[in-house]
């Protein structure tokens, strides 16, 4: 039989898509998973039904209590300094009142309040639009309440980090490997071209331990006397610490106009002893 | 056939390319992976067993790596209950590599001679290993 | 087919080799980005989308407009679009390529695109951004192909190719909507958040494409013995017109209701991108620009006279297509990160590598749309006939 070349390159043209599709749907179809029976969170970890925090700048007395909890949460977590605004990457950090709640600052405000820093954090929304967004279920919403980041998944298009309202997120611009100071050899770095971010320690939670970063202000309060600026714990717990502080003190979100949620709260005019 | 020399001659190249890869190397003998498992922690061990049976993580370690990834990840188990019943905390950094510390001489081994280039340590620490 | 496009001038291959040589040099440039990161463009963790996506945001436009001729002509028998419809598919094809295109050398992590895929997320508007726009790629190699390759037999269309024109036409604005919809439902970027985005896409969208497609019809006159036909492009002109209008109204809308009700979230991007902010004024100048480009493309498209002089229609297209890549391939985009979620201005220009892998992925579009056009070209040289493949449609 005579073939022209029309024919002959849809003939083989097909047969390609088939082999390879076929190919592909083999090993997918092939996948054998771990069963069920095989794996269980540790007994120690710590469960809640909805992580939160707790933010009273009126108890960081220092510059340095500001500095030794950035420091932790960036120490554990193999956080990068790229040392420039363009490419840095933050996961905990300080912003004055106005940058913190654009729109609720005014010119007669306190002093004690206009000039203090606040600290920023992934929220932890309970209605986050970052993972509305991602298009690989990347960053999700665990059982818990925390807003997961899974760097396996991530294909760096950046929709979560202008998803955020909050400039929560940092990406990957370059290899982070050769600007982080002192590794954690017991928690991964990330490579260029993933988004990352605070995650509340779900790595310490998992194991029993609180954030780094409440860990840390703990004892800057333990030093100065005080009590933390940092508290953490179940909000659907009533009698949890973090419920009783919302319950006896004046609190406020960020942008709580915009719905989505937030799980972290800041305490304004707190006192000393309160 | 038309233009037959050409198709010919084109022909003779393209075989030539596409087996190069093979008779390139024909006679010169390439070392079997020998992978080593003689690393401190490893010797420390009462039982030296690993996680699965040597057969089991032969040939499963890759998939077994990528449920473990989706366990800890994305559901938050962080105990894995091997099948002689023993259970151990998911980690590539903190668990795999705690005994098998000399990535050079035991993943590097079947990894380099089949051409693999996992790319798990662009982000997950690797173990130092001495300079010797 | 597609031998025709291996048989050309030295003209034509001179293009080819030109647009190449773009390509060879933008595929160096991106290998530079592959390896070094993404750090190597302009971009920052503050204004985290820049000259990528905006391309992409401007040519989701271009590529939808294929539908300002197919739908006159399809459904309305419009007969003057009889010659170019196959022309205006075959410049959706080379766009919606580019789009994807540029997607991909904005991702972080290119290599693990298929992920959108194996984790299919439906409450992500990029995931039905990467449906719709691989929909309409498809939808336009079919109809363009068939129907070209139909009209080159002198036989009528296939009957069965009806149905996906109908489903291409209805799909066109879809793309856009949903490339609009990436913008418009993110909470907290004041100058996306509002309803008229979509419209506004659309509005540019018609006024960019069919602005191509006129200098395109112009340049095909010129340069083949295909003649597309002087009421074809006067048509698109009247097009451009109105949907131009539409555009630089909807801005005016925009503009409105920030400066009206004062609210500052509103008010400071459009002073960033305008008069600046903050003593920030990068972005000024081509604002400006755009805006002027736009004045002086209605002024020479809304006097009839000057619409019908074919010199002064193909400035005005150029004004149109110019202004609308200065404000949706850039302003738009850069101006919702501006100023940032703390209400801080951080600056974003595009870095010598960014703009050559830009013009790369450009390249690739032209030479794709040069071959197809020497394609359809080559065919209708012969004869154009109509939809039905009966009678010839004369110029």
């Amino acid at each position: 039989m005579s073939i022209n070349r029309r024919q002959f390159l849809k003939i083989a043209g097909i047969s390609t898509v088939m082999g390879l599709g076929g190919t592909t749907a083999f090993d997918l179809l092939q996948r054998n998973s771990l069963e069920a029976a095989q794996y269980s969170p540790d007994p120690k970890a710590l469960t809640a039904k909805r992580w939160a925090m707790v933010v009273d700048i009126s108890k960081l007395k220092t510059e340095d209590d500001y500095k030794k909890i950035t420091d932790a949460c960036h120490r554990v977590h193999n956080v990068p300094d790229l040392g420039n605004p363009k490419d840095e990457i933050k996961w905990i950090w300080k912003e004055t009142y106005e940058h913190a709640f654009p729109g609720q600052e005014h010119e007669y405000l306190t002093e004690g309040i206009k000039h203090k820093p606040f600290l920023m954090l992934c929220n932890h929304c309970a209605n986050p639009p970052c993972v509305r967004v991602c298009p690989t279920k990347a960053t999700f919403k665990r059982k818990d309440g925390i807003v997961m980041m899974d760097m396996h998944r991530c294909i760096g298009c950046r929709f979560c980090m202008a998803g955020c309202p909050f400039g929560a997120r940092s990406f990957n611009w370059r290899d982070p490997r050769p600007f982080i100071k002192e590794e954690n050899k017991e928690f991964p770095t990330r490579m260029k071209g993933v988004v990352e971010k605070c995650t509340f320690c779900y790595e310490r939670l998992a194991k029993g331990l609180i954030p780094a970063c409440v860990e840390a202000s703990q004892e800057a309060a333990k030093k100065a006397g005080t009590k933390p600026g940092l508290v953490f714990g179940d909000l659907s717990d009533p009698n949890s610490e973090v419920r009783r502080i919302l319950s006896s003190h004046f609190s406020i979100r960020r942008k709580s106009e915009l719905g989505t949620q937030p799980s972290v709260y800041y305490i304004i005019g707190g006192n000393d002893h309160a | 056939m038309y233009n037959g020399l050409k198709i010919i001659i084109g022909l003779l190249i393209f075989v030539a390319f596409v087996t190069f890869p093979f008779y390139s190397k024909m006679g010169k003998a390439t070392t079997k992976p020998d992978p080593k498992i003689d690393t401190p922690v490893i010797q420390e061990l009462a039982e030296k067993k690993c996680v699965e049976p040597k057969d089991f993580m032969k040939t499963e370690h890759m998939k077994m790596l990528n449920d473990w990834r989706d366990l800890v990840v994305r559901e938050g188990n962080l105990i894995y209950v091997a099948s002689d019943g023993k259970k151990y905390t998911i980690s590539l950094q903190n668990t795999c590599m705690n005994c098998h510390s000399n990535k050079k001489k035991f993943c590097d081994e079947c990894h380099n001679y089949s051409a693999v280039l996992p790319y798990c340590w662009d982000c997950h620490i690797q173990p130092k290993e001495n300079k010797t | 087919m597609l031998e025709t496009a291996l048989k050309g001038s030295r003209k034509y291959w001179g293009l080819i080799f030109f647009l190449l040589a773009i390509i060879g040099v933008g595929f160096i440039f991106y290998l530079q980005q592959f390896f070094y990161g993404l750090g190597i463009t302009g971009m920052s963790r503050d204004v985290s989308w820049g000259l990528y996506i905006g391309q992409f945001t401007f040519l989701v436009g271009v590529a939808a407009a294929a539908v300002m001729v197919v739908l006159p002509y399809y459904l309305h028998n419009y007969k003057k679009y009889g010659r170019i419809s196959v022309l205006a598919e075959f410049l959706a094809i080379p766009s919606v390529i580019m789009c994807m295109l540029f997607i991909f050398v904005d991702m972080g992590q290119p290599l693990r695109v298929l992920n959108v895929i194996l984790h299919p997320t439906p409450n992500s508007v990029m995931f039905f951004d990467m449906l719709v726009l691989s929909g309409y790629l498809l939808w336009n190699v079919l109809v363009g192909w068939t129907i070209l390759g139909a009209e080159r037999k002198g036989m009528p269309p296939p009957t069965w190719i009806k149905p996906f024109i109908y489903v291409a036409i209805a799909w066109a604005p879809s793309i856009h909507i949903v490339t609009a919809f990436l913008y418009a439902g993110l909470p907290g970027r004041h100058l996306w958040l509002s309803a008229i985005m979509a419209a506004r896409f659309l509005a540019s969208a018609f006024a960019a494409g069919p602005a191509l497609i006129i200098i395109l019809c112009l340049i095909v006159r010129k340069y083949t013995k295909f003649d597309p036909g002087r009421e074809a492009i006067q048509a698109l002109g009247k097009t451009i017109t109105y949907t131009m209008i539409l555009n630089v109204m909807f801005l005016g809308f925009e503009v409105f209701t920030a400066f009206y009700s004062t609210i500052p979230g509103h008010m400071h991007p459009f002073d960033y991108l305008y008069v600046g902010l903050d003593g920030y004024t990068k972005l000024v100048p081509m604002m400006w620009l755009s805006s002027i480009l736009a004045i002086s493309a209605l002024v020479l498209l809304i006097n009839p006279n000057w619409r019908k002089n074919e010199t002064t229609l193909a400035v005005a297209s150029v004004a149109v297509f110019f202004s609308l890549w200065i404000d949706k391939g850039f302003g738009l985009i850069v101006g919702g990160f501006v100023p940032n979620m703390f209400e801080k201005v951080f600056e974003y220009w595009p870095t010598i590598p960014e703009a050559f892998i830009t013009l790369g992925v450009w390249a690739v579009g032209f030479l794709i749309l040069t071959i197809l056009y020497k394609i359809a070209t080559t065919v209708k040289e012969e004869a154009v006939y109509d939809k039905y493949g009966e009678k010839q449609i004369k110029v």
